[in-house]
């Protein structure tokens, strides 16, 4: 079947394991503050592609991958594409290939149990601790996310859960605290990631014509996301990490 | 004491077989760098002399002193000397560190013009010595043609060595170490007899009168080395003087002759061996095999030419292209990484990163992880280093061949090649379309052909017309270097270097190309978007074009563009091998521009790929700055398709990354650098710079280059200094493609 891809970075090193092909698919149902790639929001966007095709432009990387690497599928929204995204995984497993899928947990659960059968780490994105933010910061639910990381856990799909730290926003130490806490819930959970909120994304937002809802709020401090990542349960902080915070793709 | 004590015996000893001393001798090394030692106290001290040395020669505009009075030889000057009471291994190229010397045997006018542009004259004695003595320089001007000329006025050819020392050869310098310069002679002596039975023809006189140079010039190294109080007529005997010895060897080379790049060879893994007995003995320990290799790489660190400003413009930097090639695996399968070639590496810790020696690592799969993790933790913080791809190159060259310059490779001390710049291909098209004509000077270069016609550019039509300058362009050329190889052999042989080979060598000649990916996009833009001619109202000549559409652009990993770049280098590379070369060389290929794109650049008028008129080609088979958009993977997809089999000289390319995108942790940096060195060289792929900064630190450089006395960076093929590059160099390289993350 086909699918809507943005674009492919053929050297993805911080988003799984090991050297990664991303494929950023096309289209989300969020609408995150701090998003970094408002280009992929439209689910008519982007390139048509069959999924064998995207598999075989995916595996001209291979040779970079070694034992540790393989493919992270992210976007927009993955799971908006399950279908496509299972068949993905399921050419790219046959091939013993690592498959990533890095989501923001929103989408039809069954589907998502499609998908998760071909998948070796989820790369959860777990934004906010309260219903009410999830409502006003990127119009999701939390409960659908804690639905999905528990379908996660029960299929025993290990797990990163990521979360972006903003100055004023989730930067505070008890949410932190909180973050960890509810994290390590999951049995399944193998590590937590702060990612440093950027602003690299603001050209992009300017070139599209919109406003870019934290265009005021700072960069975040990376020295202090790593203090912060001293929060989390020991053993399973990655600690926060540069640039690559939010994704932003290239214009 | 006996010089081979303890050494396994073998051929070696019979005949000159540095390889055969090497595999029979050398002990693998798989562990880790936590062996390594830091500086010592008196390492520290004569480094801190040698940066007060640079730090007064970067005031002085880059040439501390020049000795106008003096003709360079190996035995022209006394002894010179940092440091004498500290220093271990001793010797510079004139009587003071980082004094630079005329040597006219290449060329008067280079001499003159870089003793007029560093406010110096040259004296009259030199004058003297000089105006009846014919040169390189006068023997090949008087021999070119009309057509040679205006390519090389044009730019269509450039960076010929028709005015200085060629380099690009590697003397054995081991065997100064292994046998002492006695048995050298006596050996050279045997050869020469036996050469006096063949025919006594133009092939054989030659022969014989070189082979009587080289005799001349061992004698010479001798007197060299004895003025420094040791006696190198006899082998070396420990790990010290087989430092010193090789050097000396090196040394008298560098006197001798100003060739672009001067290589070292691969000399680490040979000197390991003696290291090693040492160690056993007991009279070292790491901390003294440390400085002794601190203090080697000091002296070739302090390694100067007298260059002109213009030659700075096509190799920016003040490069002396020292490159010494490390690890790699044996014929046997064993690798030839030993203790002594992470201690090569670690200069780079102990003195700080630097742009030589020119540090090469020849990647294989074999290799043990433990070097090539270390080798990739040292980009990470050097960016110091190049890897090349042991596993095309050894089918080819064996297991002792070394790498001169950036990526030529060559069996040492059997093999040897005529270097000879690159013609520009990005010029070559446009010199096509407007029938022969320059599109910048307006004057004819070529033949006299129609030139394009129509507004729109046609694939078929345009491939036409490459396919009828191409023969012209590759003729030409090689009239070029003919002359040019023919000359320098006559006024200028390298006798020291040549002294330290077999007396049959093989001899390659190297040509390239450059502009490679500008002239694949062009070729694309034509093929699959829409150009359009603009031609100049007054002279009628194209002089720009307007494109319509999208394009797919060589670097992301596209096989519609790929194949055109590799078809067209293909193309060249066989019409190169229609022409007979001088004294029967084989033909090679590189695609390799050190920092020439820059220049090229500047001559060649706008291309059909959108890029305008001046500015700079790609370096090297890079892609174009910024239009590798799909990451640093495609991109280095694209330039491994390029293959090893046509441009036997070697295919550079060169790498940024900022440390962000390559992973989270040094841990993960490390890991995953090597995993893309692996995957790219895993493809067949021959070359790789590799460079993992920001380009914020670059720009801070460019703003305030006190601050960064030792940013070093890799280019094409070498590394430089940062603040050594000229302001346009520096701005080039800032505006290349820096892989980021997403």
């Amino acid at each position: 079947m086909t699918g809507r891809l943005h674009s492919i970075q053929s050297l993805g090193a911080v988003d799984g394991p090991g050297i990664r092909a991303v494929a950023f698919l096309q289209g989300c149902p969020l609408r995150c503050a701090y998003c970094h790639n408002p280009d992929t929001w439209d689910p008519n966007g982007g390139e048509e592609i069959e999924a064998a095709e995207l598999a075989r432009r995916l595996l001209r990387y291979r040779p970079y991958w070694r034992e540790t690497g393989g493919v992270t599928v992210t976007g927009g929204e993955p799971l908006l594409q399950a279908a496509f995204v299972e068949e993905l995984f399921a050419l790219l497993r046959a091939e013993g290939v690592h498959t990533a899928l890095d989501t923001s947990c929103t989408g039809d659960l069954a589907a998502a149990e499609r998908v998760l059968a071909h998948t070796s780490l989820v790369l959860a994105d777990l934004k906010f601790l309260t219903e009410e933010d999830y409502r006003q910061y990127c119009r999701g639910s939390l409960a659908r996310v804690e639905e999905f990381l528990r379908l996660t856990e029960s299929l025993g799909v290990p797990l990163w859960i990521r979360h972006v730290v903003a100055p004023g926003l989730t930067d505070g130490e008890a949410h932190i605290r909180a973050l960890g806490e509810k994290a390590a819930a999951y049995a399944n959970l193998e590590k937590i990631e702060l990612l440093p909120f950027r602003k690299l994304c603001l050209e992009k937002y300017q070139s599209m014509g919109i406003p870019f809802p934290l265009q005021d709020t700072p960069e975040m401090d990376e020295a202090r996301c790593r203090e912060l990542a001293r929060l989390l349960p020991s053993g399973r902080a990655a600690g926060a990490r540069g640039l690559s915070s939010q994704r932003a793709l290239p214009l | 004491m006996n010089a081979w004590r303890e050494f396994a015996p073998g051929s070696w000893q019979d005949t000159i077989n540095v390889r055969d001393f090497i595999q029979r001798n050398y002990t693998p090394y798989d562990g880790d760098g936590s062996f390594l030692a830091g500086p010592t106290e008196r390492t520290l001290a004569l480094r801190g002399e040698m940066d007060e040395l640079f730090r007064r020669e970067h005031e002085h505009n880059g040439v501390l002193k020049i000795d106008v009075d003096t003709v360079i030889t190996p035995t022209a000057f006394a002894p010179g000397y940092l440091d004498r009471d500290r220093e271990i291994i001793v010797g510079f190229q004139t009587d003071e560190p980082l004094k630079r010397a005329c040597n006219p045997f290449g060329g008067m006018r280079m001499v003159h013009d870089a003793c007029k542009a560093y406010g110096y004259t040259v004296s009259e004695s030199v004058e003297k010595q000089f105006c009846q003595h014919r040169t390189h320089n006068d023997g090949v001007f008087s021999v070119y043609t009309p057509e040679i000329r205006a390519a090389r006025h044009c730019g269509l050819i450039t960076g010929l060595p028709d005015a200085y020392g060629r380099g690009r050869i590697i003397g054995d310098y081991r065997r100064v170490a292994l046998y002492g310069v006695d048995r050298l002679i006596e050996e050279k002596k045997k050869d020469k007899l036996a050469r006096g039975e063949e025919p006594m023809l133009e092939r054989t006189i030659r022969a014989l009168e070189e082979l009587s140079m080289q005799l001349e010039a061992l004698a010479d190294m001798k007197k060299m080395a004895a003025a420094y109080g040791f006696d190198i007529s006899r082998p070396a005997e420990n790990a010290r003087e087989a430092v010193q010895w090789t050097y000396f060897g090196y040394l008298a080379s560098i006197k001798e002759q100003n060739g672009a790049a001067m290589s070292l060879g691969r000399v680490s893994t040979f000197l390991d061996i003696y290291f090693e007995r040492d160690l056993r003995e007991g009279v070292l320990d790491e901390a003294g095999a440390q400085e002794i290799m601190d203090d080697f790489v000091m002296k070739l660190r302090m390694a100067r030419h007298l260059r002109t400003p213009d030659y700075n413009e096509l190799f920016g930097g003040d490069p002396m292209w020292i490159t010494e090639s490390l690890g790699g695996v044996g014929e046997d399968g064993r690798h030839l990484v030993t203790k002594n070639c992470f201690r090569m590496l670690q200069t780079l810790y102990n003195l700080n990163p630097s742009a030589e020696p020119n540090l090469t690592v020849l990647w294989a799969e074999a290799l043990p992880e433990n070097w090539k993790r270390f080798a990739a933790k040292v980009s990470c913080d050097t960016d110091a280093l190049q890897y090349e791809n042991d596993d095309v190159m050894r089918p080819l060259y064996g297991d002792d061949y070394a790498i001169a310059c950036c990526v030529s490779a060559m069996k040492v001390g059997k093999q040897m090649q005529f270097f000879g710049a690159r013609a520009n291909l990005a010029k070559l098209l446009l010199l096509a379309l407007n029938g022969g004509r320059d599109e910048k000077k307006n004057m004819q270069v070529g033949p006299e052909h129609e030139p394009y016609q129509g507004e729109y550019l046609d694939y078929d039509r345009v491939i036409e017309l490459l396919d009828f300058y191409r023969p012209w362009l590759a003729k030409t050329y090689v009239s070029a270097m003919n002359i040019i190889h023919s000359m320098h052999d006559k006024y200028c042989y390298e006798k020291t270097q040549m002294a330290l080979h077999d007396s049959h060598v093989h001899r390659f000649m190297a040509f390239g190309v450059a502009g490679m990916s500008c002239m694949a996009d062009s070729l694309s833009a034509i093929k699959y978007a829409k150009v359009r001619c603009v031609r100049d109202p007054e002279t009628g000549l194209i002089t720009d074009y307007e494109i319509e559409g999208e394009y797919p652009a060589f670097g992301n990993d596209d096989d519609r563009v790929d194949s055109i770049a590799c078809e067209q280098v293909g193309l060249f590379c066989r019409e190169l091998k229609k022409n007979p070369l001088y004294r029967g060389a084989e033909h090679t290929l590189s695609i390799l521009t050190i920092t020439s794109n820059v220049m090229y650049g500047k001559k060649t008028g706008s291309t059909p790929d959108g890029r305008k008129a001046g500015e700079p080609l790609a370096p090297g088979a890079n892609p174009m700055a910024g239009r590798d958009r799909s990451g640093a993977l495609a991109s280095l997809n694209s330039v491994a398709k390029l293959s090893y089999d046509v441009c036997r000289d070697g295919i550079s390319n060169t790498f940024s990354i900022v440390p962000q995108a390559l992973g989270k942790t040094e841990d993960e940096r490390v890991g995953n650098l090597v995993a893309i060195l692996g995957g790219y060289f895993g493809q067949k792929a021959h070359h790789l710079n590799v460079n993992v900064l920001n380009r914020e630190t670059l720009l801070a450089a460019y703003e305030h280059p006190e601050d960064y006395p030792n940013l070093t960076i890799r280019v094409s093929g070498y590394a430089v200094n940062f603040y050594k590059l000229s302001r346009e160099q520096q701005r080039e390289v800032i505006a290349r493609t820096f892989h980021v993350s997403v």
